[in-house]
């Protein structure tokens, strides 16, 4: 299985964005997705920028997939997309059809996460259409996983996201601005303040979701590396980390040999848990609530940590 | 159907058949329904059609000239495939007007096995700009868009400048303030959403408490809001809870309100949508009877004089008073929402 690394979904300054890809440079990472999915508004990096750390990435010997915007709602988020499903070097992964009607006839894209592919059915049609590569929508279940990995079309390579808080809704509305109290005309880039996003917890404190402007977020991250071996079993072609500020080098590396059989998962998940800002939850693979957390190597980590 | 400007149909909502007959006789021009089951997406307790009572409420509605349409708008996973194509083959025996729907696999057997029946994309096909809802109508012949409650007024007319393809956008009822298809805030608490189960914030994973500090919603264990004594205490849908940022317990995503779009009506006739929407499938006759009245009146009185149109107070009266929340927001058609 290759290691592929998720669009930034956070908003960072320019240089920590640089300095950050130049590190992923030198990780075991085989694929890399780049480019602002979650609010096109966030212009630290201009296309060139994207366009140059491709190049700096390539030349590290990674593939290079160019993401698009996940809520396309002016005539100028259109032509951002437009610009990107025309470079004319990368493949694209789509996350609105507008992309997917955007590309030139017979080339080929990856389906991203937000275009709601629930069956064999709509993969058939992506695949007639020129996908190569689709990445699970994150609330299918593994069982759904399996019986499409059954009927998957030929040329066609499957993506599941396997670390990070999961991203669970985009809205018109900015809630780190609305957190703010300003308006999303005026939000003077305030969720740059929240490397990781801005936690919302219940009135209890319990720790629920994460806001990253136009995105929710689940506040616990969604893990499933100690079912590897389960997803190489089913013919998973990729394994997607989802990018945060802190912590990466060693989640890519747990990972990497978790992969090459190097690590016992539930080692690693034992590892990975100190990356997790509160906690770990898999329960869509399990045909759960999203939040729960069912895994048996985390339960049995739960249960070592307490002393039972 | 007609689409001159002068001819906005008001599409009205129909969870069982006492409702359906409400839209009609207030003045629906059409009527949007689904089976008793997770095909649609409201697909709560005792709501719905079965294929009978869908045989009455197409005669029903035929009679007196009003169309029926069909929502079998939820995503359907691999082992539930055949049920959803038999909700289509049904929809089609029974000579339904138009099928709502999400699913591109959906919609690719819809298209090749009934070419003839005319295809609305659902809200929960996500299309928010033309280029989306051109995919939409290359691949499958759409005749008719319903856009998600996230554009403003401005964005919606760019939208309309730019296709072909019919556009309906919600004019009343429950607010969804994240893009329809795109939200899975419900399945991550509950394990159901409405992509995948037609619902939201399920009744089942509801818990009601009383403590000493007042009344408790919880939505599976977690904890949506907490009433004082005197304040009214809304169905926990979990984006309208109180929740803490940085310090402070407010409605970090969206206060309890409905959308309610009488204010901005000649402008968005102006700007040629062909209907105007009533969310509901789940709320009552009686409801159904009300809004469909109140929304028929504003909607001839605008395309009779829309120069002169202007918002009576009895209407938003009647409106407010079945509103969530009792309260009306123009969500994001107006911008400073956003």
């Amino acid at each position: 299985m290759r290691i592929s690394l998720g669009p930034l979904l956070y908003f960072w300054d320019r240089q920590t964005v640089l300095d950050y890809y130049n590190k992923i440079a030198q990780l075991p990472v085989d694929i890399v997705y780049l480019g602002e999915t979650v609010c096109a508004k966030r212009r630290e990096l201009r296309g060139d920028d994207w366009l140059n750390l491709a190049t700096m990435l390539e030349d590290a010997g990674k593939e290079v997939v160019l993401s698009t915007l996940s809520l396309i709602e002016a005539e100028s988020d259109l032509a951002l997309v437009k610009r990107v499903c025309q470079n004319g070097s990368y493949q694209v992964e789509a996350n609105d059809m507008a992309a997917i009607n955007l590309q030139k006839p017979g080339t080929p894209f990856v389906v991203g996460p937000h275009i709601n592919t629930y069956n064999s059915s709509t993969l058939a049609q992506m695949s007639a259409l020129g996908a190569r590569r689709w990445v699970m929508p994150l609330e299918l279940a593994g069982e759904n996983l399996k019986a499409m990995q059954a009927q998957r079309p030929v040329n066609m390579e499957t993506e599941v996201f396997v670390f990070g808080r999961l991203p669970l809704a985009f809205s018109a509305r900015c809630y780190t601005a609305r957190a703010h109290n300003i308006s999303k005309d005026d939000c003077g880039f305030c969720c740059r303040e929240y490397e990781q996003g801005l936690l919302l917890a219940t009135r209890e404190q319990q720790p629920f979701l994460v806001i990253n402007g136009v995105q929710m977020q689940s506040a616990r991250t969604f893990c499933l590396v100690d079912q590897l071996p389960e997803l190489a079993q089913l013919g998973v072609d990729i394994i997607r980390l989802s990018p945060q500020l802190q912590g990466m080098t060693e989640i890519i590396d747990l990972v990497d040999k978790v992969r090459n059989q190097r690590l016992e998962p539930a080692l690693a998940v034992v590892s990975l848990k100190r990356h997790m800002p509160t906690g770990p939850c898999d329960g869509y693979w399990y045909g759960d609530a999203g939040m729960d957390l069912l895994g048996k190597d985390f339960l049995d980590a739960n249960l070592q940590e307490k002393g039972l | 159907m007609t689409t001159s400007k002068n001819n906005v149909e008001l599409v009205c909502p129909a969870g069982n058949l006492p409702a359906l007959k409400a839209a009609v006789d207030n003045g629906a021009d059409s009527v949007y329904l689904g089976f008793r089951d997770g095909t649609n997406a409201r697909n709560f307790p005792g709501l719905g059609f079965d294929n009978n009572e869908l045989d009455r409420a197409i005669d029903y509605a035929h009679n007196k000239g009003r169309k029926v349409l069909m929502a079998i708008n939820t995503y359907p996973r691999p082992h539930q495939w055949q049920q959803w194509c038999q909700a289509i083959d049904s929809s089609a025996s029974h000579n339904v007007d138009a099928l709502i729907l999400a699913d591109p696999g959906l919609m690719h057997y819809a298209t090749t096995t009934y070419p003839d029946l005319r295809l609305h994309l659902s809200v929960q096909g996500s299309a928010t700009n033309h280029e989306a809802i051109d995919f939409y109508a290359r691949h499958y012949a759409i005749r008719r868009v319903v856009l998600p409650r996230v554009l403003s007024l401005s964005q919606i007319k760019q939208v309309i400048k730019n296709t072909d393809v019919e556009v309906e956008v919600f004019g009343f009822g429950s607010l969804c303030v994240m893009v329809e298809g795109r939200c899975i805030l419900s399945s991550y608490v509950t394990g159901k959403s409405p992509n995948s189960n037609g619902v939201c914030s399920p009744a089942e994973a509801v818990r009601w408490e009383e403590t000493p500090q007042g009344r408790r919603s919880r939505l599976n264990g977690v904890l949506i809001d907490e009433y004082a004594p005197d304040e009214h205490a809304g169905y926990p849908t979990l984006c309208k809870g109180r929740y803490k940022v940085n310090d402070n317990i407010f409605y970090a995503i969206e206060e309890p309100t409905s959308l309610n779009i009488l204010e901005i009506l000649p402008e968005l006739i102006q700007a040629g949508v062909v209907a105007i929407k009533v969310e509901g499938r789940q709320r009552s006759p009686a409801y159904v009877a009300s809004v469909t009245r109140v929304l028929r009146e504003a909607l001839d009185q605008c395309m009779a004089n829309p120069d002169n149109f202007s918002v009576l107070s009895t209407w938003m009266a009647q409106l407010d008073k079945v509103a969530e929340g009792s309260c009306h927001t123009l969500g994001a058609y107006h911008r400073p929402w956003q």
